[in-house]
């Protein structure tokens, strides 16, 4: 073996076992530090300044620091909540349905009114024929993330469901690991349909109309619980109410209304493990993995 | 061919202005050419410059098959044109199908190249053929794009392939331009040289022109009219000039020659007549005044006969004077011509002179005797000067010189008379030519056979209110018979 690539390894093994004792540190100490937030772009991208903004508002309500966590995909941001790394983290409803244990519910947005989406299949606009994914054999496919109910999980059920086998349905798939550049993957052409976040797609619609203009929706599924903010199971049980608390109470304040609104979300509920029997469903259907 | 028939004056600044142009034009096109390569190093440079930029993760992203990636690297590396289709990003897999272009929609993923037309289909065929891992252009005259390959190496191994295409239409305006440039600069140059061109072909070609022009007037113009300034030099055309005065002044003397030949045989056919005419009268003229003077020593006694006999024997007297004097003989007998001879001619002349209130000089330049006959030397001088005094206006000068030269004796006349024409010098020394109603004609004639006789000769010269009479006399040789 090469003696450098022998001494990186080395190093990459002290720093783990450093990460390791310093998080279990943190935990020793949980009560008194930070509360560590994940997020993920999958659905909220390029909104630094928001999520700054976002962060003091919890700090201040909260009385106590914050720390949001960015990670590029859900997995990472899974990884890190059933590390314990991180105390919360808004993810997906399917990676929350797949770790049902380890994790707990913290609070549902609420979208329209209710703690539901739903996925959208879109195409280019230039296409009037599509009403199906089942009609979309042999091109090329947009997922979001492969942890991502609405941009992975619910069109390839809906194949299988139509008795296809969605490995091979495509000619081609591809994630771009954000539902907001699936829709600029349709746009542009890259691909010739694409999952995406409903709530996305009409947020989206709002704020940028010539990216969802070259885009038509061709199918919506049925409603799913929106993807939640979940907390590892194990949180301290009064750091989870405050949490709680402060997220449910955000509608409750002018602040807290204009950083919703700047979410296109109308607040956050309890929700309930119910609300994601239907991704749990699906997720037992496909049966693939 | 009507090139050929074109005269110098137009055909060397034509052709010098023809030459002008071409240098012109083949500047200009080398100008624009050298434009051409720059913009297509330039164009090449960039190609790959961006894809220096894309290697480093570009080929990842074909490793691990992140197509979005791939994608959103080609659109990080587009620029404002390429909206407009200026530039086109294709990225090839390894079995050369597009695995992601930057105008997906024209150029979708998975699609064969040799699927989006011929152009494209070429392409291909150059990059199947291409072995090399090295960036090479395609530049095919008939594709609207000209393509830059470049192969995606990780770890030396070609990933696939990022081609570049650019649109002829980029250059256009860039082209454009230059040529504009190029055009203008070459109009410029033309403008200013042309001109000087013109100048120098027509400076050049002008003694060339007036050469034609006065060998043209040749044999259409009387010689002595014919007045042309030329270049004269040791160039081929100054040459030509020294050649053609050269021979404008020997076909002058040529012709005076035969008008002199001419003159001269005349005259002495002239004198031929008369001298066999004078013989043949003066035979029975002798008989007959004999016969007159026979008869009067026996004595007549008719008054009438007397008187006719007086009367034949006066016209016959003057039949002999005329026949004696067309018999012009200059004695050898005579004696050598001293200064005094030619002193007692002006002091002959000097009352003639007098009468017609006209100033006579003489310059005798004699200060020895020479060996000429004294007799029909001074006949001549007295001949011309007599004729010179009658022929100038009262108040005028006639101014004679006698000197004699190396082997020579020259007698030269001048008279301030009216102008003699030229059509009368032709015939002046011809007898019974009569210019003067007080002579008998004879004067010249007889002054000529004796300058013939003594083997000199004689020349007039008559214009400007001038006209002098010149005789060159030989010395020491032997008198014609």
């Amino acid at each position: 073996m090469n003696p450098v690539r022998a001494l990186l390894n080395t190093i990459a093994v002290l720093l783990a076992a450093l990460t390791l004792t310093l998080s279990g540190v943190a935990e020793s100490r949980e009560s008194a530090g930070p509360y560590r937030v994940g997020l993920t772009p999958v659905f909220l991208d390029n909104q630094t300044s928001f999520l700054r903004d976002w962060e003091e508002y919890l700090e201040r309500r909260l009385d106590h620091p914050v720390d949001f966590l960015q990670r590029q995909t859900y997995r990472e941001i899974t990884e890190l909540l059933l590390n314990g790394q991180l105390d919360a983290a808004w993810i997906c409803g399917y990676p929350f349905v797949r770790h049902h244990d380890a994790l707990r519910l913290l609070a549902v947005p609420l979208f329209e009114g209710e703690p539901l989406y739903r996925s959208y299949l879109i195409v280019p606009a230039a296409d009037g024929e599509t009403r199906s994914v089942a009609d979309l054999k042999g091109r090329v496919f947009a997922y979001s993330d492969p942890d991502s109910n609405s941009g992975f999980l619910v069109p390839r059920v809906e194949l299988r469901r139509q008795g296809y086998d969605p490995r091979r349905f495509f000619a081609r798939t591809f994630f771009t690991w954000s539902h907001r550049d699936v829709v600029r993957a349709v746009a542009d052409g890259v691909a010739q349909a694409g999952a995406v976040d409903g709530y996305v797609w009409e947020t989206l619609s709002q704020t940028h109309p010539e990216l969802t203009g070259a885009t038509r929706v061709a199918w919506t599924s049925q409603p799913f619980g929106f993807p939640p903010l979940v907390a590892r199971a194990d949180l301290d049980r009064d750091r989870f109410s405050r949490l709680q608390g402060v997220l449910l109470e955000m509608p409750a304040d002018p602040e807290g209304r204009r950083l919703l609104l700047r979410l296109n979300l109308d607040g956050f509920s309890p929700g309930g493990d119910g609300l994601f029997t239907g991704i749990a469903a699906a997720m037992d259907r496909f049966g693939e993995e | 061919m009507a090139f050929r028939n074109l005269s110098y004056r137009i055909r060397v600044p034509l052709s010098l202005s023809l030459a002008i142009l071409l240098t012109g034009l083949v500047v200009a096109l080398a100008l624009t050419w050298r434009a051409a390569e720059d913009l297509r190093r330039d164009l090449f440079r960039n190609a790959v410059e961006v894809g220096t930029v894309l290697s480093n993760s570009l080929p990842a992203a074909i490793k691990h098959d992140d197509l979005w990636q791939a994608y959103q690297l080609l659109q990080a590396a587009r620029t404002p044109g390429d909206e407009r289709g200026e530039r086109l990003f294709l990225v090839l897999d390894r079995d050369q199908r597009i695995y992601v272009s930057s105008q997906p929609n024209q150029y979708p993923v998975l699609s064969e190249l040799r699927g989006q037309g011929p152009e494209l289909a070429r392409v291909e065929y150059a990059v199947r053929q291409g072995r090399t891992l090295e960036p090479y252009a395609v530049d095919q005259p008939e594709n609207e794009r000209i393509y830059v390959v470049l192969p995606m190496l990780d770890d030396g191994v070609a990933m696939g392939t990022l081609v570049i295409g650019y649109a002829r239409t980029l250059f256009l305006p860039r082209f454009h331009g230059i040529l504009t440039r190029v055009g203008w600069s070459a109009l410029i140059l033309m403008a200013v040289l042309l001109p000087i061109g013109w100048y120098l072909g027509d400076r050049m070609v002008r003694p060339l022109i007036q050469l034609a022009n006065c060998l043209g007037r040749v044999g259409r113009q009387p010689l002595e009219q014919i007045q042309c300034t030329l270049h004269e030099g040791s160039d081929e055309i100054g040459q030509l000039g020294v050649r053609f005065h050269q021979m404008l002044h020997e076909l002058e003397q040529k012709q005076r020659l035969e008008t002199q030949m001419v003159a001269a045989e005349r005259l002495a056919a002239v004198g031929r007549l008369a001298a066999g005419v004078a013989h043949e009268i003066n035979n029975p003229l002798g008989g007959m005044l004999n016969a007159i003077s026979t008869y009067r020593r026996h004595g007549s006694a008719d008054p009438v006969a007397e008187k006719t006999f007086d009367l034949l024997e006066r016209g016959l007297q003057q039949i002999r004077d005329t026949v004696s004097a067309l018999l012009v003989e200059a004695r050898a007998s005579s004696h050598d011509l001293t200064p005094q001879d030619v002193d007692d001619v002006a002091t002959l002349l000097r009352p003639d002179a007098q009468k017609r209130a006209v100033r006579l000089s003489l310059e005798n330049g004699l200060t020895a005797p020479l060996p000429l006959p004294a007799s029909p030397v001074r006949q001549v001088l007295i001949n011309l000067s007599l004729n010179a005094v009658q022929a100038t206006p009262a108040g005028g000068a006639v101014h004679c010189r006698i000197h004699p030269g190396e082997g020579r004796l020259a007698i030269e006349v001048d008279n301030e008379g009216e102008t003699i024409p030229t059509e009368r010098l032709r015939h002046l020394f011809e007898p019974f030519v009569h210019h003067n109603p007080a002579g008998h004609g004879l004067g010249l004639w007889v002054t000529y056979q004796i300058i013939q006789q003594l083997q000199g000769r004689i020349d007039v010269e008559s214009q400007a209110g001038r006209t002098r009479f010149t005789v060159l006399l030989p010395v020491g040789q032997e008198l014609a018979a």
